[in-house]
């Protein structure tokens, strides 16, 4: 009797492994560099904004506010509007800059220069957040980078996102400012949470 | 473990066989490193995917323009309630207008004193032949309070079906009312 061979055919092994591979490098969607980690809050909400092309606002544990417009074209108006608006003069490597960044937290007077700084220089920035009250007043940027962002992005999707451990001073800021800016809809943005099971409702 | 067929092997069985497959190389090829690189880099996709995508809970603000106040005094005293967010996440609530009692609970709590008063407001909404609208809620949330207790309670909102409520400063006076 001949000896039975050791040996597996492994090429259903490696055509299944293959097959994970392709699925998660095509669903896989790598995290942009955020200045700041969030950890959202919790809710039972099962709708799922859209993924491109969202106006956010991130408020971080701190109260530290960032704005976000996700999408290269709108990005790259945004900036030449804000230019617009405070009298500032970027060059053209400022604006590439900022188009192809994440989240922006910099007070205008110092975004000219955060934006000349090396792609390593800027990462290690900590940013001060945009300064945000409760008036029209060119003191509260938020504003201005909202309706600035509003124009720029067509009437974009307005996704707030605040860290759990947020103060309520900065979430009332940023409602204020949005509500100055007359948008009245707009979307948290949560984690997810099971619903609880209907006869505990009762 | 894998195959380990080479070359002359394959020769040397064809041999014994004595003849003209002596030859035939193999075309088995050792899968091993492949399958191995594969797996890592599975491996590493399952790590860094995040597979819960966010979700977004949307909120209706009340006009800016439009004060509140003329909303709010058309509410009746016995359809309103009033929650009041505060530190350490505690929850204040308190039923009608004037001279309220103010309690205090937690967010675990909460849903069974809306909903009792849900139930209240409706069964004396439809005795009276009002609009059925259910509680009105308002949330204030104070200085103390975190986004998180925010959320919470909008979530509430929808938990319990809560139609009409919404989201208003709290005055001095019932800051006053808190015992902190």
């Amino acid at each position: 009797m001949p000896r039975a061979s050791t040996a597996i055919d492994m090429t259903p092994m490696v055509d299944v492994a293959f097959l994970l591979v392709t699925f998660f490098i095509l669903t896989t969607q790598f995290r942009p560099d955020e200045p700041v980690q969030v950890q959202m809050p919790s809710s039972t909400s099962m709708t799922q904004p859209q993924e491109k092309g969202n106006l956010t606002i991130t408020i971080a544990p701190d109260g530290r506010i960032f704005f976000d417009l996700d999408n290269q074209n709108y990005r790259r108006e945004l900036i030449q509007r804000m230019g617009e608006t405070y009298g500032i003069n970027f060059t053209l490597d400022e604006i590439n800059a900022f188009v192809v960044g994440s989240s922006i937290g910099m007070p205008m007077n110092q975004l000219k220069s955060f934006l000349a700084l090396p792609p390593e220089d800027r990462r290690k920035v900590e940013q001060p957040g945009i300064p945000a009250d409760t008036t029209k007043s060119l003191a509260n940027e938020l504003y201005y980078w909202l309706e600035n962002g509003r124009r720029a992005g067509n009437n974009p999707v307005i996704l707030i996102k605040g860290d759990l451990n947020a103060t309520y001073p900065a979430v009332r800021n940023v409602f204020e400012t949005l509500a100055l800016s007359k948008v009245n809809k707009f979307g948290l943005i949560t984690a997810d949470e099971m619903p609880p099971p209907p006869d505990a409702l009762k | 473990m894998a195959e380990m067929l080479t070359g002359s092997e394959g020769a040397h069985h064809g041999k014994k066989r004595g003849g003209v497959r002596a030859k035939k190389l193999s075309t088995r090829v050792d899968m091993t490193p492949m399958v191995d690189l594969a797996f890592l880099l599975v491996t590493f996709f399952i790590l860094t995917t995040t597979m819960s995508k966010p979700k977004a809970m949307q909120v209706v603000m009340p006009e800016k323009d439009v004060k509140d106040t003329a909303q709010m005094s058309k509410i009746r005293e016995s359809e309103s309630m009033t929650i009041l967010l505060g530190g350490n996440d505690r929850v204040y609530y308190y039923f009608g207008i004037e001279n309220p009692k103010v309690e205090v609970t937690n967010f675990t709590n909460i849903r069974k004193v809306i909903q009792q008063r849900n139930r209240e407001v409706l069964a004396l909404q439809q005795a009276n032949g009002w609009k059925p609208n259910g509680v009105y809620i308002g949330i204030k949330p104070t200085d103390k309070s975190r986004y998180q207790n925010l959320v919470d309670m909008l979530d509430e909102m929808k938990i319990n079906d809560i139609k009409s409520y919404a989201i208003v400063d709290p005055t001095p006076e019932e800051l006053a009312m808190l015992p902190e």
